[in-house]
């Protein structure tokens, strides 16, 4: 077979994946995320009668708690698969990389395994975070003064 | 109201995002870092905080907060302890999400096993 028809036959069964309907899902979840996670600011600022700050940070460890716990149940990467950067924007993404690296090389050991892996993809945004936050802190230091 | 404007601004970023990791090479990793790196560079001059002010739980739920409360805990520091602050105090308001994602993780590697 020639080279060019093959890869016509490839295209013609590769899935076909619309651009702008992978936007707009992204879009979608993303958004019912963010109201989530508004509801459950509201919900834990009244019910446990805190400051919607102290409150704020309740509701990213419940994100963080299910993320995780979904992605070790198994489903939480087909949703990710679904929904792409409508999960992994918001900080499930977060949760749901380093559990998934940790169940993903659990074989491999706790040290080696679990140990080493589980900031393998977090482990960039830790990097970069702390190294812009402390340069632009840096910035404003010199020129606000704190 | 303050639901919508959560719908929106989380809706917004995502959508930037996936329209950025269709069109380029650029993985999610890639992508994630640069919207922490936005985050806190959009907190340099508190800009952020007024988008939470604005917009509620929805500014707080993208990845770009993480940034924002990275500087945010190394700023508070340095208001008392001056260019060593900003190192002490780094941590402080992100490390209830980075230590639950530690635990939680630890926790379900120790119960879960890999789907196949």
């Amino acid at each position: 077979m020639e080279k060019r028809q093959y890869n016509d036959l490839v295209s013609q069964h590769k899935p076909q994946e619309s651009r702008i309907q992978n936007a707009m899902i992204a879009f979608l979840v993303g958004g019912v995320v963010g109201i989530l996670g508004q509801l459950l600011v509201e919900f834990y600022s009244y019910y446990l009668d805190i400051s919607s700050k102290d409150a704020s940070v309740f509701m990213i460890v419940t994100l963080i708690f299910f993320a995780s716990l979904f992605t070790a149940l198994g489903f939480f990467d087909k949703w990710v698969n679904f929904a792409k950067c409508g999960l992994i924007i918001p900080i499930t993404g977060f949760a749901h990389s380093m559990t998934s690296a940790g169940i993903e090389y659990k074989k491999e050991g706790p040290i080696f395994g679990v140990g080493s892996n589980i900031f393998k993809l977090a482990g960039s945004v830790i990097l970069y975070g702390v190294v812009s936050a402390w340069f632009f802190g840096l910035i404003r230091l010199i020129i606000v003064g704190g | 109201m303050i639901y919508i404007y959560s719908f929106l601004f989380a809706g917004i970023l995502c959508l930037i995002a996936q329209v950025i990791l269709d069109n380029t090479k650029l993985t999610p990793g890639h992508i994630t870092s640069i919207f922490v790196v936005t985050g806190a560079a959009l907190d340099t001059f508190s800009i952020y905080d007024k988008i939470i002010a604005y917009v509620g739980g929805g500014a707080l739920v993208p990845i770009t907060s993480f940034g924002h409360l990275l500087i945010h805990g190394a700023l508070d520091k340095a208001g008392d302890y001056g260019f060593i602050g900003l190192i002490m105090g780094m941590f402080d308001l992100t490390a209830s999400g980075i230590t639950a994602a530690i635990v939680f993780t630890f926790i379900f590697t120790l119960f879960f096993k890999p789907k196949d």
